[in-house]
């Protein structure tokens, strides 16, 4: 029985398949419903709180949920540009309208990978680990390679208000402007405090910075 | 006795190259553990873990006095060779899909009469103060698999469920930094730092991954399971702990596992 449920399924996103109107293909059928719904059950018996790592980190946001879904499959465009709209919504800018901070303090935060494991102290400061997935600065040579090098971002692209509009808004929301990203969402998600993205973004902006070196 | 004192110099120099491994910056760590395991000539100390465990294995244990002997991983009672190549697997006595870790569990409290609490006590060994049996034992168990295709029966309704559920799993994103486990093994050739992170989402990584675990850390100086490797990456993933033995944990195993279906399986492994 499953196993027929499964086969209309798979053929229901060959046949869906370029039809973008279609918001969530394949996944609404029935039968990977129950499945999502059965796997979010599982894991909420199968994991344990320990200290700052509660439980509702399993409980999903809109977006989480619907990237889950589409999980190793492209997003229709329709779907993305959802998703990059609400994030967009999220994102707080500074009172003072200050984006920029100390690059010293930023090239600190980048380097620790400290905060929000259950295994961290959630009293010290929590770091961005900005350098698990970026090339930053050319000194750093263990650096991650799942997002894009960022040496020379603010020289690139030009020290403009545009710039250090764009590296605020990309730290706090990465989604904001792609759907689904592997980066996590800083400001969002209240993984760095106002002052520490802007000290992040001084790091990518800031002409004195070795990322622009 | 050879192999002992060769193990026992090559987890000595384990220790020590724990502590250089740290330090090393800039330098690849791939390129440090292919130093290290020239300079181990093919011992691994893992092969330490497996003698233990085999000795366990034998043994009369718990209330019971019952040893392993009679624990049936799927083969038959005591039958090791081959049964790690086809786990997990659905177990009707115990009405559950079980990964190895688990049936042993299973094993010491239905058979040898330990409590759960006492056969759960050191699931995972912290250095040499705190052994763990658990770790000893599927090292043993694993080791009797070396040359055997992966053949988890994806075709068994429970496994094949399991299967599914591990696929959502593997690909549920939540938590503070929106993590799944897609997010750090879903692309080729990627790396966090300077760690090489495996594509599971391909058949290749996944053969490649989870044939060599359990396997000996050299920067922990402990034998890992795969167990273990889930819990360490749900760490790093920001999600609470996983519970040991719990259904995800066997979901994701028999998502990976059954991937790996058709690899030789190669380990204990010496990792990182
Ligand atoms: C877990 C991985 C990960 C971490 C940690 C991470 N990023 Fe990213 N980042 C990515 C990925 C993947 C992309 C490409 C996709 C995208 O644009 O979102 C990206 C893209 C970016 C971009 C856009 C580049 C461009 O040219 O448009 C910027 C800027 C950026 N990251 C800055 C940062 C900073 C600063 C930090 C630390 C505060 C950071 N990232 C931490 C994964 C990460
Ligand atoms: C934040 C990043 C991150 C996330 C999320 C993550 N992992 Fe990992 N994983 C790693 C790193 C880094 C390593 C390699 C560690 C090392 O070299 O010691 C690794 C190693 C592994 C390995 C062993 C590979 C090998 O060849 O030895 C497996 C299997 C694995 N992860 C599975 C998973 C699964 C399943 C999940 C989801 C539950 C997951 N990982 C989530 C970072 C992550």
């Amino acid at each position: 029985m499953r196993t027929r449920i499964v086969g209309h399924c798979i053929g229901g996103i060959a046949a869906i398949g370029i039809a973008a109107s279609i918001v969530y293909g394949c996944a609404s059928a029935p039968a990977e419903n129950d499945v999502s719904e059965r796997a979010e059950a599982m894991m909420k018996s199968s994991f344990k709180a320990h200290g700052q790592a509660t439980l509702a980190r399993l409980d999903q946001d809109e977006t989480q949920r619907v990237c889950s879904e589409y999980a190793g499959r492209a997003l229709p465009p329709a779907v993305a540009e959802r998703i990059e709209k609400a994030n967009l919504e999220t994102i707080r800018y500074p009172a003072d309208g200050n984006l920029v901070g100390d690059w010293k303090s930023g090239e600190k935060i980048a380097q620790s990978g400290q905060g929000f494991q259950y295994s961290d102290d959630p009293k010290k400061a929590a770091g961005a680990n900005c350098y698990a997935c970026h090339q930053l600065s050319p000194k750093e040579l263990s650096y991650g390679t799942i997002g894009p090098s960022l040496y020379r971002f603010g020289k690139t692209r030009g020290y403009t208000d545009e710039t250090r509009r764009y590296a605020w808004q990309k730290i706090y929301n990465a989604e904001a402007f792609a759907a689904c990203s592997n980066m996590p969402r800083f400001g969002y998600h209240h993984i760095l405090t106002e002052q520490q993205i802007r000290d992040v973004v001084a790091l990518l902006v800031d002409p004195a910075s070795p990322v622009n070196q | 006795m050879r192999t002992m004192i060769r193990l026992a110099v090559a987890a000595g120099a384990a220790a020590a190259f724990a502590a250089s491994i740290g330090a090393a910056l800039g330098e690849s760590t791939a390129d440090e553990i292919a130093k290290y395991r020239e300079a181990l000539q093919d011992g691994n100390p893992a092969e330490l873990w497996e003698a233990r465990g085999e000795q366990m294995w034998k043994v009369p244990r718990g209330p019971n006095k019952v040893s392993f002997e009679r624990c049936d991983l799927g083969l038959g009672p005591g039958v090791v060779k081959g049964a790690y190549a086809q786990l997990p697997r659905y177990f009707p006595d115990a009405k559950r899909v079980m990964d190895l870790e688990t049936r042993l569990v299973w094993c010491m409290v239905q058979q040898q009469g330990m409590s759960e609490a006492d056969a759960l006590k050191n699931t995972f060994g912290n250095g040499s103060a705190k052994r763990s049996d658990l770790e000893a034992l599927a090292a043993y168990v694993a080791s009797q698999s070396q040359g055997i295709r992966m053949n988890v029966a994806l075709d068994e309704p429970h496994v094949h469920d399991m299967y599914r559920l591990g696929e959502k799993m593997f690909y549920y994103r939540g938590g503070t930094h929106d993590f799944a486990c897609a997010t750090c093994h879903g692309d080729d050739g990627k790396r966090i730092r300077l760690q090489d992170l495996p594509n599971l989402t391909k058949v290749e990584g996944a053969q490649k991954a989870y044939t060599t675990w359990p396997a000996y850390r050299v920067s922990q100086g402990e034998l890992r399971t795969f167990q273990w490797r889930l819990n360490d990456c749900f760490r790093q993933q920001r999600f609470p702990e996983l519970a040991f033995g719990s259904d995800a944990s066997i979901a994701l195993t028999a998502y990976l596992a059954g991937r790996a279906n058709g690899a030789a399986y190669a380990g204990p492994a010496i990792k990182r």
